[in-house]
């Protein structure tokens, strides 16, 4: 949707970090090297009926 | 009546239209007959107005609505308007907080246990619908959230508020609440209790995501409010949140986070019990216990000890132990004191078939008085629909 790809921010499978990695990075960690990334939660809206 | 009086009442009853003025006395004169029974003999009317609980189970336990039922004994069983207002009896025992014990006299079971339906099932109040994720990264999944934050009671009058049905959420149908949470890394875990819900009077903050963004002044958000709710006089004065503040939603470790929008519509308990403004409402019967011999010494002892709820004392009279029912309220009819042999012929237990220990015990959005009277305002316009739609 977007014209330009953002950074997207992952987090780190084994510290927890945060890491932005822009298309063509090594999928890495930058604080400890883990090569396990998770992608975050999406900020869109979801809608749910309390019941 | 014997058969001459039968004879004199024909008699007059021919002379009538020669005689009216003789016909008259003569009307009067039989119903002052002493002989016509008014009032039902004793043990008919205990049947009538008394369950009794025996050894093994309760008996007559049925109202008797025919109103001829007792014609062959002259007694007229009908209901009358003019009888039931003259009867009928409230008597407010006990009014503290969000709990209300009251004495209802003189009425049908149907009519007591429609107004326990309707107060549980039909009087509205207002409860989270929907509730609007921006992020949830806690253990708890949003829609377990999603119905624990239906389950908290809300402060505030229902009355004031219409039914959303399918209008777009507005400032006279919507409470908007707003919850952000977050534990710091770092921190120790963090408990979010139901007081983190805050109230936002111009609804909802969350922008409507759509294709075509109108270059607009105000971005179009997931409610219409035209008008912030803090400046209608109602709200004005007293602010909208939960009733309870300490209510746990969620637990948060280190890094987690929870962002979202509540909104609150009216509703009725008979959709969900969310809506429901009781956290119940029931009803017992008075019961009734008597001693039917005089209960004395060692008996006396031992039926005190028999009670578990302490319904009978002992008096003491010049040296003589004598057993009373003191607090017959206290009665939960375990028939414990009627257990055993021979104590069925000692005490009799009861209960008063038109007399109901009503209990309502509110979850706070209304006190529990006027949640009754508007249960009893609910009743009657369904009397008055069924009527229109009779007539």
């Amino acid at each position: 949707m977007d014209p330009q790809p953002e950074p997207v921010s992952y987090i780190c499978g084994d510290c927890g970090m945060e890491n932005t990695l822009k298309q063509g990075d090594v999928i890495q960690c930058r604080e400890c090297g883990y090569r396990i990334l998770y992608k975050k939660r999406t900020r869109r809206i979801v809608q749910y009926e309390a019941r | 009546m014997s058969g001459k009086d039968k004879n004199l009442h024909i008699m007059m009853t021919e002379s009538e239209s020669e005689q009216e003025d003789v016909g008259k006395e003569g009307i009067e004169w039989i119903m002052n007959l002493p002989d016509v029974p008014m009032k039902l003999p004793p043990h008919v009317e205990l049947q009538r107005t008394r369950v009794e609980c025996k050894g093994d189970a309760p008996i007559h336990t049925d109202t008797i609505q025919y109103s001829g039922a007792f014609a062959s004994m002259g007694f007229d069983n009908s209901l009358r308007l003019d009888n039931f207002r003259n009867n009928f009896k409230i008597e407010v025992i006990n009014l503290k907080g969000d709990d209300i014990e009251f004495d209802m006299i003189g009425i049908d079971p149907a009519l007591a246990n429609a107004f326990r339906r309707i107060l549980i099932a039909e009087v509205p109040t207002m409860a989270i619908e929907k509730v609007l994720f921006a992020n949830n990264t806690s253990i708890v999944q949003d829609e377990v959230l999603a119905h624990r934050l239906g389950l908290i009671p809300i402060r505030v009058d229902p009355r004031l508020f219409k039914y959303s049905d399918k209008d777009a959420p507005n400032e006279n149908n919507t409470i908007v609440f707003r919850l952000h949470a977050r534990c710091e890394r770092g921190k120790p875990r963090l408990t979010v209790k139901s007081e983190a819900l805050t109230w936002l009077p111009n609804g909802s903050e969350f922008p409507l995501v759509s294709d075509k963004s109108i270059p607009n002044s105000k971005p179009q958000t997931y409610t219409s409010f035209s008008c912030s709710q803090d400046k209608l006089p109602e709200f004005s004065k007293n602010s909208i949140g939960p009733k309870d503040s300490d209510i746990i939603l969620a637990r948060l470790g280190p890094g987690q986070e929870i962002e979202l929008e509540a909104h609150a519509v009216k509703g009725m308990g008979k959709t969900h019990a969310k809506w429901s403004p009781v956290a119940t409402a029931w009803y017992r019967m008075l019961p009734e216990v008597l001693l039917l011999e005089e209960i004395e010494d060692e008996l006396a002892e031992e039926l005190k000890r028999k009670c578990p709820v302490n319904v009978f004392d002992i008096e003491d009279i010049a040296g003589k132990k004598r057993a009373t029912v003191a607090r017959p309220r206290a009665c939960t009819l375990c028939r414990e004191c009627i257990r055993g042999d021979a104590w069925e012929k000692r005490v009799a237990l009861r209960r008063v078939k038109d007399h109901f220990i009503f209990k309502i015990e509110s979850t706070g959005a209304l006190p529990p008085n006027v949640l009754f009277t508007e249960a009893v305002k609910i009743l009657e316009d369904k009397c008055e629909r069924l009527i229109a739609e009779l007539s």
